[in-house]
């Protein structure tokens, strides 16, 4: 691979990696912070995209980035609703507004699977026509994802350690301890999905502007590759480090998980194997430490058979 | 101060594993008491603090705190006048988050998007020499790398922060080792005398039940079989305590745990 190569496939891997840290940094919010899997994530994805999409269609770029947030707090809010005060499992609350997102997604682009914007202004396009003539002009993608990760990570960063951040928190460490705070975990947990849903959004519609299409099933598996970049983050920046330095971490992971996909595309691994790929991070990054700690029981279990030290 | 009239709670009602957990209970605890309360296991004494605290709602009764009817007021509004310590010193406090984060959202001051500024961690860490433990220089520290002792030191702090009306401590130091357990009612009775708070403590120590408090509760079956203080409390001995539990019970006591003195 020659130089040139590399350099351009870290430009898009830093890009996507950048558009899609946007999810990722949603889901440091609900699943490390709130420690809720928030399984509508795919759906409010595609959501953002089609909503940005739709309002750039019309002709108004701008304001496509408020119209894709307010939609996912609105879709967070329901998934918030749905398990907190009315009874549905977490889990499945997620799966049912996934599922019924397909049905909005559609409806939403007229029955559409697909739009184009190939001539439509973009906030990309808009960025475009603003850096002419700077030295920045061929980056000006990155510069917008860049932007909209900065201010969302400078905005949890604040955002986490205001009260209303710190009873987020305490519902995902301990939610009997928020309620004898005087603060109810239904209120803590409908707040934090409403600002990840947002932030899950934003990711949506700024990669369906990014790559001037929209897809209705781009965020299929999104919730999947969002975890593992974020377990691959939590590496480099596990638990016990500060809030800050955390975020960095789940941006960092969306980067190196986009650059090592990209890598696997180059030694010819199909696309396709995308999926299958972010699941087995997720597996490792999981059961990893668990195996880890199950392993000396197990080599013991299996030695005390072996002995026939059963009886 | 705390009046509960006539209030009961069934569990699994209709079905064969029904049990009567509070059976028309009635007491009225006066602003300034402090309270222990002895009882075997299932008698109703965690019971009793779940439904003071609205864990549950009493299928019937009535709870008044300081003049106020509680009994249908949700659990965490009841909060902000009730502190409650557990014997499991992990459930009151946030693992995951520091010292500093834990007092702060205890402390409960300020709007939603307010910060911890420095004012407030001069105070935190005014209220944490008080516990003698050296916490005041490990605010940053998460609250999870504290051992169980320290932990509950913290949740007694945190529970008391905003001077709740009530304080209820539910076994709070059974799962310590004897020397915290000794330094943790230490500081429990250091609090609730400065802070003049009311009191009531579920405890298995019948020593301590009688050398702590101005008056003792037992109960038995969901009901309160025995209430003494003042004089008539001063000469009793833990013989004392057992004898009237088998006449008073009619049952004989056989649960090693309430023995222990």
């Amino acid at each position: 691979m020659s130089l040139d190569k590399m350099a351009a496939l870290g430009q898009t891997a830093l890009e996507l990696g950048l558009i899609n840290g946007l999810t990722v940094l949603a889901l440091f919010l609900s699943y490390s912070m709130l420690n809720v899997c928030d399984l509508s994530t795919d759906g409010c994805f595609t959501f953002g995209a089609v909503v940005g999409t739709l309002t750039a269609l019309a002709g108004y770029p701008w304001l496509s980035i408020p119209a894709a947030m307010l939609a996912g707090m609105v879709s967070g809010f329901v998934t918030a609703t749905l398990q907190m005060r009315m009874g549905v499992q977490s889990l499945l609350a997620g799966i049912v507004v996934n599922t019924a997102l397909y049905s909005v997604n559609m409806a939403m682009s007229g029955n559409k699977a697909t739009m184009n914007m190939n001539k439509t202004t973009t906030v990309f396009s808009m960025a475009k026509d603003l850096l002419r003539g700077t030295p920045l002009a061929g980056q000006s993608t990155l510069m917008v994802a860049l932007a909209a990760v900065i201010l969302v990570v400078v905005f949890l960063c604040f955002f986490l350690r205001t009260r209303l951040g710190l009873a987020i928190r305490a519902t995902g460490s301990n939610a009997d301890m928020v309620r004898s705070s005087s603060i109810n975990p239904a209120f803590t947990t409908t707040v934090g999905l409403c600002v990840s849903n947002a932030m899950t959004a934003l990711s949506g519609c700024l990669m369906a502007q990014q790559q001037k299409n929209y897809d209705v099933n781009m965020g299929s598996g999104m919730v999947t590759v969002a975890l593992a970049s974020l377990l691959i983050g939590g590496v480099f920046f596990g638990k016990h480090r500060s809030i800050p330095l955390r975020a960095f971490g789940a941006v960092l992971g969306a980067f190196l998980f986009r650059l090592i996909y990209a890598l696997a595309l180059r030694m010819n691994m199909p696309a396709f194997m995308l999926k299958a790929v972010s699941s087995v991070i997720v597996v490792i990054a999981i059961s990893g430490p668990y195996l880890k700690k199950q392993a000396p029981l197990m080599l013991r279990r299996w030695k005390t058979g072996r002995e026939g030290g059963l009886r | 101060m705390l009046r509960m009239e006539n209030i009961s709670k069934t569990f699994n009602p209709g079905t064969p594993d029904a049990k009567v957990a509070l059976d028309g209970l009635s007491v009225h605890i006066r602003k300034g008491d402090f309270v222990s309360i002895i009882g075997a296991n299932g008698a109703g004494k965690s019971t009793l603090f779940n439904a003071i605290c609205g864990s549950f709602f009493v299928d019937q009764g009535s709870i008044f705190l300081d003049g106020e009817n509680i009994t249908m007021k949700p659990e965490h509004k009841r909060a902000r006048q009730i502190g409650r310590l557990f014997q499991d010193p992990m459930r009151g406090s946030a693992p995951d988050m520091s010292i500093e984060e834990n007092l702060a959202l205890a402390a409960g001051r300020g709007g939603w998007l307010s910060r911890v500024n420095a004012a407030d961690r001069k105070a935190f860490r005014d209220r944490l020499a008080l516990l003698g433990l050296g916490l005041e220089d490990r605010m940053r520290h998460p609250v999870g790398l504290l051992s169980g002792g320290q932990r509950q030191a913290l949740t007694l702090l945190m529970a008391t922060y905003s001077r709740p009306k009530l304080l209820l401590l539910d076994e709070h130091t059974a799962a310590l080792d004897p020397g915290t357990a000794e330094k943790v009612i230490d500081l429990t009775c250091r609090m609730i005398s400065e802070d003049g708070l009311t009191c009531l403590m579920v405890t298995h120590n019948m020593q301590s039940a009688l050398d702590l408090g101005n008056r003792t509760l037992m109960m038995h079956q969901g009901r309160i079989i025995l209430d003494v203080s003042g004089e008539e409390r001063k000469g009793l001995t833990v013989e004392d305590l057992t004898e009237r539990f088998r006449q008073l019970s009619g049952a004989k006591l056989n649960n090693d745990r309430m023995l222990l003195r």
